[in-house]
């Protein structure tokens, strides 16, 4: 049977490799090739990239880097960072990038989900959803990295991205991200059910009992980048993924 | 050197990428002569199947990919290339190559699975296939799915590999020099690294 995806999130900050928590500024973790190296190594499912400064600093993606790094990887790799237009969707392709994620720039119009979903198939486009709590516990969209609240309820937002033909939404709770204490279990089932596509849960993943409460809160894949990057109490820098053996007896 | 054929259909770079990882030259063209001229070829795809026909005939690709099958060179259908191998599907009207006989199918899933089917799934051999020469069969050989639509092969000696996803599905099929394999090697870590390099070696 087909079996659940557990994807390492790298994420990207003036060309190096770092971590944050709840999205702040980033701790630089290794070099990006690297990891991508080590990933590759362990034979990990997928690799989601993220350039964190990009839509930040209203720029297009770093093809070269991606490009680099994308060719030491012989698993589906999943871009998301400043894609705004169609033109960098068929660029990231032509490198070997399998999937564009998708995050502010779905937020201000589908259409390009619309669009890029039509040439190249829904299986290739994902929206990304950033959500936090807001003061009243609603849950609330936030676009550029989280730095912009969005007036949108993010589980209609998340069905308005599927009809517009994005072939799998990445959940991220900002809240949680780098906490490591789960995800955010009620979010989940409050979206995956709702939708016609995978939902990937992301953000608070701290062991692999967190992965399998995502799963059975609904998400069809699990995100995480501390756990993958982080080992122990004090957080040394250690790329890790669990075995197909371990894996194997999680979701079984 | 490696003919991986161009006609508008998706993602061409990570197959790239893997041939020139395993040492090997690939080029990318939708050009009639240089396809007609291959050794060996590489049919790619992600997409829908109309939109391939399409893109095919009116790059008048058709007649020399069939040609090209008849006459022995190793052709390799990846994905909805492998699709296109078949006789018709019904994710679209048009008529497909008619390479290998075989209907495409649409996934009618119960929840809480999903369409498309998307991730890593393991094949169960059908039969002897030489693009699984040198693969342990003591260990799950597990390949990157994704789609929609699955090829119902007509003749079992033609299936290479099965799926288990709700029903079990042709993964990978085979007749003569012609192969195709729904799955992405190129993305499929050492599994589809080795399988590749059965493809390129075969003489």
């Amino acid at each position: 049977m087909l079996r659940t995806r557990i994807i390492p999130v790298l994420l990207l900050s003036k060309k190096g490799l770092v971590k944050t928590v709840k999205f702040g500024k980033g701790k630089y973790i290794g070099d990006p090739i690297n990891a991508v190296k080590l990933f590759n190594d362990k034979e990990v499912d997928e690799l989601v990239i993220l350039d964190i400064d990009a839509a930040k600093e209203k720029r297009k993606p770093d093809f070269t880097a991606i490009s680099d790094m994308v060719s030491e990887a012989f698993m589906p790799v999943a871009y998301g960072g400043g894609i705004t237009e169609i033109e960098d969707i068929k660029k990231m392709f032509s490198i070997g990038v399998e999937k564009v994620i998708i995050n502010s720039a779905a937020l201000i119009n589908l259409d390009l989900i619309k669009e890029a979903s039509i040439i190249y198939g829904d299986q290739s486009i994902v929206v990304s959803i950033d959500v936090q709590k807001n003061f009243w516990g609603k849950y609330q969209i936030y676009s550029h990295a989280g730095i912009n609240p969005v007036h949108k309820d993010a589980i209609e937002f998340a069905k308005a991205a599927a009809a517009a033909g994005a072939g799998e939404i990445i959940i991220n709770a900002v809240d949680l991200d780098g906490m490591m204490t789960g995800y955010d279990t009620n979010l989940i089932a409050k979206i995956a059910p709702h939708v016609s596509v995978p939902v990937v849960a992301c953000g608070g993943a701290g062991s692999l009992h967190d992965l399998k409460a995502g799963y059975q809160a609904g998400a069809s894949a699990l995100a995480a980048g501390s756990l993958f990057v982080y080992h122990g109490p004090h957080k040394a820098v250690l790329i890790n993924y669990p075995s197909q053996q371990q894996l194997k007896e999680l979701f079984n | 050197m490696i003919t991986v054929i161009d006609y508008g259909m998706g993602n061409l770079g990570s197959i790239q990428n893997i041939i020139k990882k395993l040492g090997y030259q690939a080029e990318i063209t939708a050009d009639l002569n240089k396809i007609s001229s291959a050794k060996k070829l590489i049919l790619p795809g992600v997409g829908s199947f109309d939109k391939a026909m399409q893109n095919l005939a009116s790059l008048n690709l058709v007649d020399v990919i069939k040609q090209k099958a008849s006459e022995g060179t190793p052709l390799l259908g990846i994905c909805l290339g492998m699709q296109l191998l078949a006789d018709s599907s019904e994710e679209g009207s048009l008529k497909g190559l008619s390479i290998i006989p075989g209907e495409v199918k649409k996934f009618i899933v119960p929840p809480p699975l999903k369409v498309p089917h998307m991730g890593w799934n393991l094949i169960q051999y059908n039969q002897a296939c030489r693009l699984y020469e040198g693969f342990d069969v003591f260990e799950e050989t597990r390949f990157y799915f994704v789609h929609s639509y699955y090829y119902q092969c007509i003749h079992q000696q033609q299936v290479a590999a099965t799926t288990k996803f709700d029903i079990t599905f042709t993964s990978s099929v085979f007749k003569d020099n012609v192969f195709g394999v729904q799955f992405h090697p190129e993305k499929s870590h050492k599994f589809g690294m080795l399988l590749l390099k059965n493809f390129i070696e075969l003489t």
